[in-house]
């Protein structure tokens, strides 16, 4: 059992990890390396003579990008480690899990995991102001937990008493709010904050689909 | 009777141990997780660094 949870799971998340890997450093490092030229002031925003843009495009850098696939498909590993256990806690209780319902598990963590996080703390391009970073991580686990609690609820409660608590588990940390920074102090221009916050949550999206279907397929595989 | 107390005896371990793997997979992950992605130690940082932006983690 755990060395069948373990393999299985390392694998989906290597291979989704590579897809949100491969889709980061095509659609998001575009962005976040042009938003580094304006956190170390070569670009200025609002400068007296505004420079027409001249984006960077994508910027080959073996160590960094190494770097990035590597913690890519390691967070993805390690979200394949929390997913699977949950997938076969679910199925030892009655769940089925299929390529199908893989799909909509991997769909729930990317809401759980990336959407509701972001609803409160958008994606960060570099250089963007925020409110502390212990306060910010607290939030984001608290937020993350609720979240995946309640949509465990919505998925397997019988009852409007678990649906009404799941309702109320999902809202509660967006209710509360994130912590927010006291001043917008962010060097870069908001087009390329909200095209990088919206990027990086259709990459989240795509990888963490990938994820569900991979895991459950893996899992279901050998049985 | 003897026998079947020990066949659901040795279900009900089976089952024990399964929850204990399970639980033990979902640790290793939320360990992996908390390094990769919140550690604010500045060599793992700056090695995570565009995966923590691009993840939506809170990265500075």
């Amino acid at each position: 059992m755990f060395s069948k949870v373990l393999t299985s799971a390392l694998i989906a998340g290597f291979g989704a990890g590579l897809i949100a890997a491969t889709l980061q450093l095509a659609f998001l490092q575009p962005i976040l390396l042009f938003a580094e030229l304006y956190e170390a002031g070569v670009l200025q925003h609002f400068a007296t003579t505004p420079a027409a843009v001249v984006p960077p495009g994508y910027v080959f850098d073996l160590y960094r990008d190494v770097l990035t696939v590597v913690f890519t498909a390691l967070i993805y590993v390690g979200y394949a480690l929390v997913l699977l256990p949950a997938m076969a806690f679910a199925q030892s209780r009655g769940a089925a899990i299929t390529p199908r319902t893989g799909l909509i598990w991997g769909i729930g963590g990317f809401a759980a995991v990336q959407l509701a996080p972001a609803f409160g703390l958008p994606p960060e391009l570099p250089g963007i102001a925020g409110a502390d970073v212990d306060l910010r991580q607290i939030w984001w686990g608290a937020t993350v937990i609720a979240t995946a609690m309640g949509l465990w609820l919505i998925a397997f409660g019988q009852n409007w008493a678990l649906w009404g608590t799941a309702i109320i588990l999902i809202a509660a940390p967006q209710i509360i709010g994130a912590p927010q920074p006291d001043a917008f102090t962010g060097p870069a221009p908001p087009e390329l904050g909200a095209e990088f916050a919206s990027r990086a949550l259709g990459v989240g999206f795509a990888a963490w689909a990938s994820l569900g279907l991979f895991t459950a397929t893996i899992w279901g595989a050998d049985d | 009777m003897k026998t079947q107390t020990k066949a659901i005896y040795a279900a009900q371990t089976k089952i024990n141990t399964n929850i204990l793997s399970l639980i033990a997979v979902a640790f290793i992950g939320i360990g992996i997780i908390a390094v990769a992605g919140h550690v604010q130690a500045a060599t793992l940082h700056d090695a995570a660094h565009d995966m923590r932006h691009a993840t939506g983690f809170p990265c500075h």
